[in-house]
This record gives C-alpha cells, structure tokens and sequence, in this order.
C-alpha cells in the first residue's frame, strides 16, 4: 500500500522537532537560521502531504509560497547577519548583550 | 514504495541531526542540502514532482548558497577544533553513507518504471500553474511583492555606509565603542 497521510505527518513533526531542539541549543547566529529552515522545510512537507492526500494542486501552491517566504526571510536575516558580526565582530547571540 | 519512503525519511532525520550538531558551519550547511534532497524524495514519492524539483532549485540552490556565501564571506569556517579533525576518514563516513543510500535509492526509483503512478495520484505541474494563476492569482502577485520587499531590505541592510569623520571625532568614536565593550 501506500504512503499514509500519518506517517508524513510524523516525519514532519519529527523535523520540525529536530529544527526547533537547533534553533534551543546553538548560539551561533547561523546554525539557529539553518534550525529555523529546517523548520519551515517541515512545514512544507506537511502541505505536500496535505495536497497529495485530496489530490488538489493547492498543497503544492502553498509549498511555493512557502519556499518564496523562506527565501525573503532569509535574504534579510543575512544581511542582518552580515551588519551584526560588521559591528559585534562575532556571531555569537550572546554578545547581543548591549541593550540591557 | 513504503521501504523508499522509510529510507528518505531516515536520511532526511539523520541528516537533520547532522545539521545542528556540527561545528563546522560550511559541514552543517551541506548536511543540510542533504536533508533537502531527502525531502525532495519523499515529495517524488508522495506524487509531487513539481515541488520536489522546486524544492531542488530553489531551496537547495539558492537559499543554502545564500547561507555559504555568507558563512565564506565571513570567514567563519575556520575554527580551532577543525583544524585536528580535518584530514582523516571518520569525517567522510556518515556523508558518504547517507549520500550513497540516496542515490542507490533514486537509481532504484527510476528503473523500477514507476509503479507508484498506479497507487498516488500524481499532481501536475499543469494543475498547479492552472491552480496558481487562476484560483490564487492574488496570493502570486503577493508574493512577487513580497520577494520584491526582500531584495530591497537585504540591499539596505546589507550595505556598508561610510560615515566620514573629522579625524578628531573619528579617535573619540572608538574610544566611545570600547567603553561600551
């Protein structure tokens, strides 16, 4: 038989998961936004699923949106990225520190 | 096309795992792309070929070069822990593995002449184009806005401004910024 609509779900949340356990645990600027695409894959997947389970295009359209959200978001936090370690010279988080 | 599915989904946990345990930042990012690929497969399987080969181009190709220009341009692949672990074989075993079982599986899936078309309705790239440009036509022409509000923010963000100081308050500016450290 086939692919049950339960066990992609499964797989994304496990990714999900994993991309969320990242975003906790590192401190590096760039391992969390890699988390937070891990993420945002997940998410995806589960509009994959979604769609192949009715059969409807609409699944497949949202993935677009998705990844075209990714990509935005992605752009601009490098750039964010880029002027932090222009000016702190790390990209550590916890040198995010000056505002307290 | 169960076992297919297990083994893509494996990959792409293992992978993932791969992903925010590294040090390296340029071996996490390929690790990524990995787990992209994985994705992409269970996507082929699930009867989406369109947003598997999207998921190839575009989020594979384009935002984790994003993130490996960044990670190059900064210059933050080099940490003291990577230079004892570079040469030697125990850093080639799990990518080699993991990639190796990919391909094994996506030479299986093409040759065993598609029989997934007969069990999962396979939805076309004709659907979703009729689907994209009439029902959510409002949604494209938003999202072309948008990428379009993407690529002017990262430009503003990203560029340098060269502020030129008289050399006296330029002295008194760094000394202000060690003050704050």
């Amino acid at each position: 038989m086939g692919i049950t609509f339960e066990e992609q779900l499964i797989l994304a949340g496990t990714l999900f998961m994993i991309g969320f356990v990242g975003i906790l645990v590192r401190r590096n600027i760039l391992f969390m936004l890699m988390g937070l695409e891990i993420m945002m894959n997940s998410a995806g997947l589960v509009f994959i699923a979604a769609g192949s389970r009715f059969g409807q295009p609409d699944g497949q359209v949202m993935f677009i949106f998705i990844i075209a959200v990714a990509a935005a978001e992605v752009s601009v936090a490098l750039a964010l990225v880029i002027q932090m370690f222009k000016h702190f010279k790390t990209v550590d988080t916890e040198s995010l520190n000056t505002l307290k | 096309m169960n076992i297919l599915f297990y083994i893509a989904s494996l990959i792409a946990i293992i992978a993932s795992i791969m992903v925010i345990t590294r040090h390296n930042a340029v071996h996490a990012l390929l690790y990524l792309v990995l787990s992209l690929l994985a994705v992409a497969v269970v996507f082929y399987i699930s009867g989406a070929p369109y947003a598997a080969a999207l998921e190839i181009i575009v989020y594979a190709g384009a935002i984790v070069i994003l993130f490996v220009f960044v990670v190059m341009m900064l210059n933050l692949d080099k940490s003291p822990e990577d230079e004892k672990s570079k040469t030697g074989y125990k850093t080639w075993i799990v990518p080699t593995v993991l990639s190796l079982v990919l391909i094994v599986e996506f030479i299986y899936a093409f040759l065993t002449n598609n029989p997934l078309q007969a069990k999962v309705q396979v939805v076309g790239v004709k659907q979703i184009a009729v689907s994209l440009f009439t029902t959510y036509l409002l949604g494209a022409e938003l999202i072309g806005i948008l990428l379009l509000a993407g690529i002017v923010g990262a430009y503003h963000l990203g560029r340098t401004k060269k502020r030129n100081l008289h050399r006296y308050l330029e002295v008194s500016q760094e000394s202000d910024i060690k003050e704050n450290e």
